[in-house]
Order: C-alpha cells, then sequence, then structure tokens
C-alpha cells in the first residue's frame, strides 16, 4: 500500500501525458473510422476519458485537489451527454431504421 | 510500480485499439470497459482512490451498462453496417497518428513541473475532494443537478413518440 500511494514520485509526468496524448488521439481516429453512430459515441468517451487522465495526473503532481474535483464534473457532463446521445441514437434508429451516421449527411452541408 | 504503469498502459491502449477495431458493436463495449477498469487502476496509482470508485461506478456501472441496453434494445448486435471507405479509413488512422506526433512534439517542450505543495498520498481521499468541492466547488456542484434535469428532459423529449 505504501509504495502504490509514492509510485508517482517514481513515473515521470511525462508517461502520463504520452499515455493520454495517444488515447486522445485513438478516440480521434475511432471518431473518424467509424460509421456505427454508437461506437463514435464510445470513442468520444474514449476522449473524454483521456482528458480526465491527464487531469488527475497534473492535480496529483502538483498536489491539489482542484483537478479531481474537475474530472467529477466532467463525468457528469459525461453522464449527461450520454444520456442525450443515446436517445438521439433510439429516435434515429426509429426514424430511419438505422444508427448509420453516413444516412444523416444531409447535416453537413 | 513501474511495472505496473507500463502494464495498465499498455492494457488501455490494446482495448482502446480493439474498440475502434472490432466490428461487433458488443466487443467494443466489453473492451471499453476493460480500457476504463484500466484507467481505474491508474487512478489508483495516482493516488485518486475516489475517482477511482467514482469511474468505476459510473463509467462501468451505469454508461456502458446503458450502451449495452441501447444495443441490446435496438438489436445491433449484429455487424450489419458496412464500414467506410479504404480511402477514409485510411487518412482516419494517417489523422491519428499524425495528431498523436503533432500534440506530442508540442508537450515535449514543456518545463517540469512543480509540485506547489510537498508531495502527500491522501490528495485523492474523499475528505481532501469532499473539501475542495464542498467549499470552492459549491455554486457548479449545485448547477451541475439542473445539468442533469435538463439532459434527463431532453432524453424524454427524444425519447417520446410523436404523434
Amino acid at each position: 500500500m505504501k509504495e502504490i500511494s509514492s509510485a508517482i514520485q517514481i513515473i515521470p509526468l511525462d508517461s502520463y501525458i504520452m499515455l493520454s496524448v495517444a488515447l486522445f488521439s485513438i478516440g480521434l481516429m475511432g471518431v473518424l473510422f467509424r460509421r456505427n453512430i454508437i461506437a463514435v459515441l464510445m470513442c468520444l468517451e474514449l476522449m473524454f476519458n483521456s482528458a480526465n487522465l491527464l487531469l488527475t495526473a497534473f492535480s496529483s503532481y502538483h498536489s491539489d485537489p482542484s483537478g479531481q474535483v474537475f474530472v467529477f464534473f466532467i463525468m457528469i457532463v459525461a453522464a449527461a451527454e450520454v444520456a442525450v446521445g443515446l436517445s438521439i441514437v433510439v429516435m434515429m434508429k426509429r426514424n430511419v431504421e438505422s444508427v448509420d451516421i453516413n444516412l444523416l449527411n444531409r447535416l453537413k452541408w | 510500480m513501474t511495472f505496473l504503469f507500463y502494464m495498465l498502459s499498455a492494457i488501455m491502449i490494446i482495448s482502446a485499439l480493439l474498440v475502434v477495431f472490432s466490428t461487433n458493436p458488443i466487443n467494443s463495449v466489453i473492451y471499453l470497459i476493460i480500457c476504463f477498469i484500466a484507467m481505474a487502476g491508474h487512478y489508483i496509482l495516482l493516488n485518486a482512490q475516489f475517482l477511482a470508485v467514482v469511474h468505476i461506478i459510473v463509467y462501468t456501472g451505469a454508461i456502458m451498462v446503458l450502451f449495452l441496453f441501447v444495443i441490446m434494445l435496438l438489436n445491433l448486435n449484429k455487424a450489419i453496417i458496412p464500414q467506410k471507405s479504404q480511402l477514409t479509413r485510411i487518412s482516419a488512422v494517417v489523422t491519428g497518428g499524425l495528431f498523436f506526433l503533432v500534440v506530442l512534439a508540442a508537450t515535449r517542450q514543456t518545463f517540469e513541473i512543480q509540485a506547489r505543495y510537498p508531495f502527500t498520498g491522501d490528495i485523492g481521499l474523499v475528505k481532501e475532494v469532499g473539501k475542495a468541492l464542498f467549499h470552492e466547488f459549491l455554486l457548479p456542484f449545485e448547477m451541475s443537478s439542473v445539468l442533469f434535469i435538463s439532459a434527463m428532459v431532453g432524453a424524454v423529449m427524444f425519447g417520446k413518440k410523436d404523434n
């Protein structure tokens, strides 16, 4: 237990920056890659979580709990976003009988 | 401990890639749950125990179950949707890789973070986070309930059958 609580003194902050940038780019890639709207929403969750991880890392390395409060708020916003997004998915399935985002390309121009 | 960090990071990156590249939505959700559990392990390594518990409860307990519920409800568990064209997929991968390289190159120039207070292991405990949450951030915390109400009303509005 003691080793875990002092682990951040060994691991450099750069590793966390690298990890969360990698996660964010994977999420960005997924948003551009997939056509299923549910998969796109999941990749959005990945991007949210990479930001959360980076905020927590900075907060812990800076010994300041405010960053963790922000992560808490981001989780609240993500929960609200998922509720609205999934109801949009349900409505889309009901109206156009598919969850393919290419069917909604009239919103593009 | 460094080994633990690298193992959790490898699990996270691999399962995140599998979220993107698996064609079945159910498999994507399962891999995302694995990714989030590994992220809870990262929170514990970062001494954010409160956030680790909240992350497990909110993400893997509520949000992912909501995803699974919608997938089962709409009967989407077959990979019926065709993939994007080859060109779009390749350019998506190239865009992600280039974004990774650019942000990494930008953050390599940053300064070393200096801790404002001496290192303590109990920053992420419920006591410290609760103090910050209910002293400095009380108003945003209360406003988030308004956000939840509006999200709930919006979800009900969208979900209603129009006649």
